[in-house]
């Protein structure tokens, strides 16, 4: 009897599809090419640009003091660091020395920035994963922060609540002894996380050994913020090139040992705690004084051009501008968007992994697509 | 030409005092000829190299031990207008993640030149290149992808020229959807035809 010769009952050809840019997982509007040999991804391309607003034309013809408040636009999420990095690059530009009080304020700012923006990704880092408590536990304490901004500035999300040469307002009377109560609570909040989290089987399942990259590779491809930390990399630039008053700072870098998801997650919950730590001491230490700066009524930075980075919480938040030293709003304004090298990185962490595992390194890279795109 | 446009950047040159760092020092030495000018301003130090000798310098630069630029922090660029015979700078900024140290290396171009591109140095430059040769419409001799990244693809011209104006192209959408539409499917019908 003659027997009919086995049929594979499916094609084994390897597969394209499309995710994004309206999948809830992308955290924005990020579409992915993902080429899948069956469940593998072999390789992907990030789609981006939907959110191109064209910030960097914009600010060109703008000025130099309404810029601070398209910064706010950039990342969402921590609109005081992209004031912060804006601001001090004019001041490089212009010279200015900046009172210490204002430095202060925007180094407590900048922390509770940091804090806030580690608690959102937390929380939509673990829901994507499948642990949706951690969302409702993150966005509890964020609540707080957006509490203390509200108090300092009046707004939540777009603070808009710094300037060129030092601070718009003093700290509100009683701000900074909510601050450290803020702290406390935080502090008495992260060993809930961990435990939801750090020593979880199917978190741990999830995130050790997914999208491992090495120190040498992430230097390359241009990681930075805590993803090139947890490879191993010390570099942050609050300690190498220190703006602000993080000189006066005592604060520990925590670098991860093999470079994947869970050391990711390890080192941000690390940041937290430094960055309490960081907050505490700048508001112990607040000094009194001044916090504006002798500053023309036209702002008009000398001719030339520089480059500043600063350390946002997403990595290294550069700005590089150009100024013609006649007119009023600067000649070149570029952006480099920490989550946009980041991103770049996402091919080279998924290649071989899960579908699934896709999700997970969209969370642990962390981007906001309002700074990606600009 | 408006008034604003009429302004080619100064590039600095070092103030007596300042000494040249010894990074730049071992440039000069390694890559002889190369540095055709040393800039300095609010304590940046810029390097500008011709294009054809960029790939030997950027190279000098990440291997050498007194230099170890491993990091390439931001690839931009900026255009000069008034500058008419070179009118594009490409500009590098590095950094060095070992000894802390950074330097700006900036490209002189004409429109239609095209200048090295770096990937094969820094992988970091791969997107970065991409948003260059998008905004700016400068070519990247080598890029393994150089195609547009921000803009939609069939995207006509370059934004962050200087000639371009801040409204865009024209507004047939806002002003008269309905003939955006029409010039739409028009267009959609050809292409299936």
């Amino acid at each position: 009897m003659e027997r009919e010769p086995a049929r594979p009952m499916f094609d084994t050809d390897e597969m394209v599809i499309n995710m994004g840019p309206q999948h809830p997982s992308t955290h924005g509007v990020l579409r992915l090419v993902l080429k899948l040999d069956g469940e593998r991804v072999v390789d992907c391309d990030a789609v981006i640009g939907y959110l191109h607003r064209g910030v960097e034309k914009l600010c060109e013809s703008r000025d130099w003091t309404q810029i601070v408040l398209i910064t706010d636009r950039m990342d969402y999420v921590a609109a005081a660091t992209n004031n912060l990095g804006y601001v001090e690059t004019v001041e490089k530009l212009m010279s200015l020395e900046v009172p210490r009080r204002a430095q202060y304020i925007r180094t407590i700012l900048s922390e509770l920035q940091r804090v806030a923006s580690h608690l959102l990704w937390l929380g939509t880092h673990a829901a994507d994963i499948g642990a949706l408590t951690v969302l409702l536990y993150g966005l509890r304490e964020r609540e707080l922060v957006l509490d203390l901004f509200e108090e300092y500035c009046g707004a939540r999300l777009t603070y808009n609540c710094m300037r060129i040469g030092g601070q718009p307002m003093d700290v509100p009377e009683g701000w900074d002894k909510r601050v450290l109560r803020f702290c406390e609570i935080q502090e008495q909040k992260l060993p809930e996380y961990e435990q939801l989290l750090t020593s979880n089987r199917i978190w741990m399942e999830r995130t050790t050994g997914v999208g491992i990259i090495s120190a040498a590779d992430a230097i390359g491809i241009g990681l930075c913020g805590p993803p090139l930390r947890a490879s191993g990399v010390v570099r942050d630039v609050r300690k190498d090139e220190p703006y602000a008053a993080y000189a006066e700072m005592d604060f520990d870098i925590p670098i991860g040992v093999k470079g994947d998801t869970y050391d990711r997650y390890l080192v941000r919950l690390e940041e937290f705690r430094q960055s309490l730590r960081i907050i505490r001491q700048a508001v112990d230490g607040l000094p009194e004084g001044a916090i504006m700066a002798k500053v023309p009524r036209m702002i008009k930075p000398p001719a030339g051009e520089t480059y500043h980075a600063i350390e946002a919480p997403k990595g290294e938040l550069g700005y590089f501008i150009a100024s013609d030293g006649k007119s009023l709003s600067p000649y070149r304004f570029r952006v480099r968007p920490p989550s946009f090298c980041n991103l770049q990185g996402l091919r080279q962490l998924v290649r071989g992994h899960l579908i699934a595992d896709v999700v997970a390194l969209i969370g642990t890279i962390d981007i906001v697509l309002g700074e990606v795109d600009r | 030409m408006p008034e604003e446009l009429k302004f080619v950047p100064p590039d600095q040159a070092p103030p007596a005092e300042t000494p040249i760092p010894p990074f730049i020092a071992a440039l000069q030495a390694g890559v002889p000829g190369a540095v055709e000018q040393v800039s300095f301003w609010v304590g940046d130090w810029t390097v500008i190299v011709a294009p054809g000798r960029l790939i030997e310098v950027a190279t000098f630069l990440r291997d050498a031990p007194a230099c170890a630029f491993n990091y390439l922090s931001d690839l931009t660029a900026s255009d000069w207008p008034a500058r008419s015979d070179k009118r594009f700078d490409v500009i590098l900024c590095l950094y060095s993640i070992g000894l802390r140290h950074r330097l700006r290396v900036k490209v002189r171009l004409a429109d239609g030149e095209s200048v090295p591109s770096v990937t094969g140095l820094w992988p970091a430059a791969n997107w970065l290149e991409r948003e260059v040769y998008d905004m700016f419409g400068v070519s990247f001799a080598g890029h393994p992808d150089l195609r547009r990244i921000l803009m939609p693809l069939d995207w006509q011209g370059h934004p962050q020229r200087k000639d371009y104006p801040l409204e865009g192209p024209g507004e047939l959408l806002m002003e008269s959807p309905q003939d955006w539409l029409k010039a739409k499917q028009t267009a959609v019908e050809a292409d299936i035809e």
